[in-house]
């Protein structure tokens, strides 16, 4: 990973306002967490005469309730005035597979960690925490608050964690809670939930390869 | 320049102002010039917990609203020359004072003072909020229990966006016997959750009570395990490595401790 990275957040000045660049690599969250940040902190450059205010979050496509918290952000800027929110027409790549992220920390009571894509979070999601994203959870890492796969409507998406005790799991649309017997034999070592039948599984993890025979790994199969 | 240090929780009753008193007297104790900041603005008690309530002239306000200079409004303790207490407001509202305003007073303070104890109100609203903004590190009170345990989670998380530096914690009214039933939360358990250090475990005790009522801290008198909890925690706030305390011979739990001792 030898790149530089990236500001998150990039603000120009233009002659009849302000310019904000969202980087599209990044979770929403991680840009939010910055833009908030860049808001907040330089508090004396912002207080200035109302400025149009144009946004661009590149091939990003943000859903109504990332937009709401974007909206929600620049209302503590009273004199930012949001003029548009622009995204690029979906490009000839946009249906790639943007491949894994992967994060690492601790989500805590309260907090919500978005991703669009197949996320593999290094760290606890702590109960009262939120993982959501559009693909799969990877959690390498005690599971015990909620996490949303596929949040928008992927239904082969699944969600793994390394202690997997959530307080509730998502799927697409389905919701299910942990029922109160769990034992812990049962959720002891790697586990994994999927849809099937419109419910929520949950199964060891070797048993992943049976369910999903598309993603088998195979002897001598190059894969790439 | 001396260290500003908050106190805090997210839950109400679990140990804040108790342990302010008790690990500022701990401080002094040990040499340093201590001050302890009372922003718990309507329902003050730090000055009650150390038996300096006649005392009070001026306030936490008074002295943000330059009513009074920061040297009128300290009380001096009365067994420690070290130890000065500034008391907060009891008739006004957590609003009475600004995250700027205390961000002055700690620099002012720290000038002054080896430590800056700051005890927090409960809550992750207003109060909280300016009573962390003055501060360079954390501690983080919880009791072995499932809500208790939820807000400190919740409160390092906003501690971490208020870039507030890696909070230590602090387990507070630990039972063993409890335990052992089942019926608490084991340490490690809560260390496991939270995720960050654990900077002592404070027992269960009838005479941190007792001693809240007459004005005295444990620390200054008793010699048991609570005292000494508090005594280390001062210790490892200095930057000493101390063991944790065995707060029950136990094997598995010695070896639980040796385990900790990483954390020291
Ligand atoms: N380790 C302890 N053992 C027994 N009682 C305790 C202990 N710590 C605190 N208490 C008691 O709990 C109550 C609440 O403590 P306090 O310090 O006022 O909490 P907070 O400031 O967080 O609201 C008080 O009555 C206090 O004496
Ligand atoms: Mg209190």
């Amino acid at each position: 990973m030898g790149k530089v990275l990236k500001p998150g957040v990039t603000i120009k000045g233009t002659k009849d306002g302000l310019l904000f660049l969202l980087d599209e690599s990044r979770p929403f969250s991680v840009i939010l967490s910055e833009l908030q940040y860049k808001l907040e902190q330089s508090s004396n450059i912002w207080d200035g005469p109302d400025t149009r205010v144009r946004i661009k979050t590149g091939n990003r496509q943000i859903s109504r309730s990332e937009e709401k918290e974007l909206r929600r952000l620049f209302s503590a800027r009273k004199n930012l005035i949001i003029h548009s929110i622009e995204t690029e027409g979906k490009s000839d790549g946009g249906n790639m597979n943007p491949g894994i992220q992967m994060l690492a920390g601790t989500v805590r009571s309260g907090q919500v960690l978005e991703y669009r894509g197949d996320l593999l979070l290094l760290g606890d999601v702590n109960p009262g925490g939120t993982v959501r994203t559009t693909g799969s959870v990877f959690v390498l890492g005690a599971l015990r608050g909620l996490a949303h796969a596929g949040g928008e409507g992927d239904e082969s998406a699944i969600i793994a964690a390394s202690a997997l005790k959530p307080t509730q799991l998502r799927i697409a649309n389905v919701v299910s809670r942990p029922p109160d017997e769990w034992e812990d034999s049962e959720t002891s070592g790697m586990n994994f939930a999927y849809l099937i039948n419109h419910q929520i599984a949950v199964d060891k993890m070797h048993h992943l390869s049976r369910i999903r025979p598309e993603i088998e790994w195979k002897e001598n199969r190059f894969r790439g | 320049m001396g260290e500003s240090i908050v106190v805090t929780s997210g839950k109400g009753g679990v140990g804040k102002s108790t342990t302010s008193a008790n690990i500022g007297t701990a401080l002094a104790l040990a040499g340093n010039k201590v001050c302890l900041l009372d922003t718990d603005i309507g329902l003050r008690n730090l000055d009650v917990l150390m038996g300096l309530e006649n005392r009070i002239i001026f306030d936490l306000v008074d002295v943000v609203e330059k009513k009074c200079r920061i040297k009128q409004a300290l009380i001096k303790d009365k067994r420690c020359d070290a130890l000065y207490l500034l008391p907060a407001a009891q008739t006004k509202d957590k609003s009475a004072i600004s995250t700027e305003q205390l961000r002055w007073l700690t620099y002012e303070l720290k000038e002054e003072f080896d430590y800056v104890i700051i005890d927090s109100p409960a809550g992750i609203e207003m109060g909280f909020k300016t009573a962390v903004s003055g501060a360079d590190r954390a501690i983080v009170i919880a009791t072995p229990e499932n809500a208790s345990v939820r807000d400190a989670d919740r409160v390092i998380g906003l501690l971490e966006k208020e870039n507030v530096g890696s909070p230590k914690l602090i387990v507070n009214r630990f039972r063993s016997h409890l335990v052992k039933e089942g019926g608490m939360m084991d340490v490690d358990e809560v260390v496991s959750v939270l995720a960050i250090d654990l900077l002592g475990v404070v027992p269960d005790d009838e005479e941190i009570i007792w001693a809240g009522n007459q004005g005295e801290p444990i620390v200054l008198h008793n010699k048991g395990l609570a005292s000494k909890a508090y005594r280390n925690i001062a210790k490892r706030i200095q930057g000493e490595v101390v063991p944790l305390l065995v707060l029950e011979k136990e094997n598995k739990m010695v070896a639980r401790m040796k385990k900790w001792l990483g954390f020291a």
